[in-house]
């Protein structure tokens, strides 16, 4: 049976859900390890311990990897590897800065978010922003491989797995963390909320954004996103953006206002259980993949909507 | 500084792909094919310190087909010095990509190595990376902002939970995320100018490099198609849809 390493993904405190996903796709591949590499990272073990499926969790805590910068990360990836035949990573912007430079160090191909296993070696994944599926097999002795989160279940807990400390491997030098701009939210996070409303150019500007189309996810308890055009447009922030080139997610609701469906945003939100279309646009491309449309001046009908729900 | 920017020719962003009947791949034959966007923003980014004066020379490379001469000249025409044209007909993946870029790194010795994020077409986003692992050196991925100050540069990155800033010790390697800048469009004057700029011609065996792929494509198809939807009249029948569907 094969030997799997995940990478946990988190920020020092929280263990984030992208790993729960990763897991659910390594377990189909062998018995599951999760590293959890960081500085005082007790509590993210902890949690990492209790995912079901997961068989035993190794530590690396220890400055160098506080903000998991890949310089430093790598190396200790690289040395575990000697164990293992597979490094899985959540293609998240950590993930997918991480596992590259894990690959090459290891002289393998990486095959990037993986939207299913099909057999040991041989995997789907989306090329031309999802616009075809490609199935890949690969030759290499070990598998370096990302997981698009949205395409797997999360696993839950199970019993407590053991862990095992690793001893680190130091500090290259070669980079440093300056500081960090979070953009600080008391809505669910857009890659893991259950419903998503998201704005376009139609919206005209960013305070109008805000008032047409925060009550609105607020009363659903939605997550807030965005098109590239309005995110261009300065209606809202970049980590709002839903697209090819943003972030990608698949609510069980996916409500897409004043969005007029270019290629790039698709890509990004097609995956989404039921899409819910507003356009007073009767042609909008948005229209053609909406499972549940309505024609209609969104000044009018979001105030409307947010009122009767 | 010399930069080095590595491009790659991809099917144009406006032309909706479509997948061949036979399940090989995408069909390319006839269709507009371009620079890739995230290497125009890095064209453009280091034409821009060349043009601040941090920047002596900017080499452009492409690995790919006889017509990747045409994405190479439209980066001479933006204000690349010279470009490198590692002819290869059949499709290098991103570990023999880096591998050729990392010979050419060694015989050029670049400060900064400027890329896309990704390619549009495989979307694997792994050469960056790669090539910094592979030289030993420091990566800046998904940069909408860098600042060059003496031996080191400062990338601000795009990520998940919104921007972070990294010291990476130059040389480095960047990668370009949408908001580093928007590319000029190249003048005309440029264009003709651009056509006796100095392109070499090589092939990956003259840097010594396997580039026999890892990875077996034995299917490419269209994604599954989405149910026809409904339609709505009006509010009161979008809350109702709502409702059964649990989310009101």
């Amino acid at each position: 049976m094969a030997q799997v390493l995940v990478w946990a993904e988190h920020d020092g405190a929280v263990l984030k859900d992208a790993t729960r996903s990763a897991v659910i796709a390594a377990a189909q591949l062998g018995t599951v390890h999760v590293l959890v590499a960081g500085a005082g990272v007790d509590g993210v073990a902890q949690v990492a311990s209790a995912i079901a499926g997961v068989d035993k969790v190794l530590v690396a805590d220890d400055a160098a990897y506080a903000h998991g910068l890949a310089e430093n990360v790598a190396p200790l990836i690289v040395g575990l590897m000697a164990d293992y035949d597979a490094f899985l990573a959540p293609a998240t912007t950590t993930g997918k800065n991480i596992a590259p430079r894990v690959a090459a160090l290891l002289d393998v191909a990486q095959i990037s978010e993986i939207l299913s296993v099909e057999g040991p070696r041989t995997f789907t994944r989306p090329i031309y922003a999802g616009n075809a599926i490609a199935t890949v097999e690969s030759s290499d002795a070990k598998l370096v491989i990302t997981v698009r989160g949205t395409a797997f279940a999360k696993a839950g807990d199970g019993g407590p797995a053991s862990i095992e400390t690793v001893s680190a491997t130091g500090d290259t030098g070669q980079s440093s963390f300056i500081g960090a701009e979070t953009a600080a939210s008391e809505r669910p996070e857009l890659t893991s909320a259950r419903v998503v409303v998201s704005g376009g150019r139609a919206l005209k500007d960013a305070a109008t954004f805000e008032q047409v189309l925060f009550p609105l996810a607020d009363r659903l308890q939605a997550a807030v996103g965005a098109s590239r055009a309005a995110v261009d447009a300065g209606f809202a922030p970049n980590d709002c953006q839903v697209g090819q080139t943003g972030k990608i997610v698949a609510p069980e609701v996916y409500l897409a206002v004043g969005i007029s469906g270019a290629i790039q945003h698709l890509a990004g939100m097609k995956d989404s259980k039921t899409i819910v279309a507003i356009n007073k646009d009767e042609d909008a491309p948005i229209f053609q993949i909406a499972d549940i449309g309505l024609v209609a001046d969104l000044f009018e009908a979001v105030p409307a909507l947010t009122a009767s729900l | 500084m010399k930069i080095l920017v590595p491009v790659k020719r991809v099917l144009d962003y406006n032309v909706k792909p479509r997948v061949k009947a036979d399940g090989t791949g995408v069909d390319l034959a006839n269709v507009k094919m371009s620079i890739n966007p995230f290497d125009e923003i890095a064209v453009e980014e280091a034409v821009r310190l060349k043009e601040q004066g941090i920047a002596s020379e900017v080499v452009v490379v492409s690995i790919g087909p006889a017509k990747a001469q045409e994405v190479l000249r439209s980066a001479l025409a933006m204000g690349a010095d010279r470009a490198i044209l590692v002819q290869s007909d059949s499709e290098v993946e991103p570990l023999g990509v880096a591998k050729i870029l990392q010979v050419i790194a060694d015989d050029e010795t670049p400060d900064l190595i400027l890329l896309g994020k990704q390619a549009i077409d495989d979307d694997s986003n792994q050469v960056g990376q790669m090539l910094a692992a592979l030289l030993g050196r420091p990566q800046g991925t998904f940069a909408s902002k860098l600042v060059v100050e003496g031996d080191h540069v400062l990338v601000t990155r795009e990520v998940d939970g919104g921007l972070e800033t990294l010291r990476l010790a130059l040389p480095a390697i960047v990668t370009t995320d949408l908001r580093l800048n928007a590319p000029r469009y190249a003048s005309l004057p440029n264009i003709m100018k651009a056509k006796s700029k100095p392109l070499a011609i090589k092939t990956p065996e003259d840097y010594g490099v396997d580039v026999a792929p890892r990875l077996r494509v034995s299917k490419v198809a269209e994604p599954a198609v989405r149910g026809v939807g409904i339609r709505v009249a009006d509010v009161d029948g979008l809350v109702a849809k709502l409702k059964e569907l649990g989310v009101a």
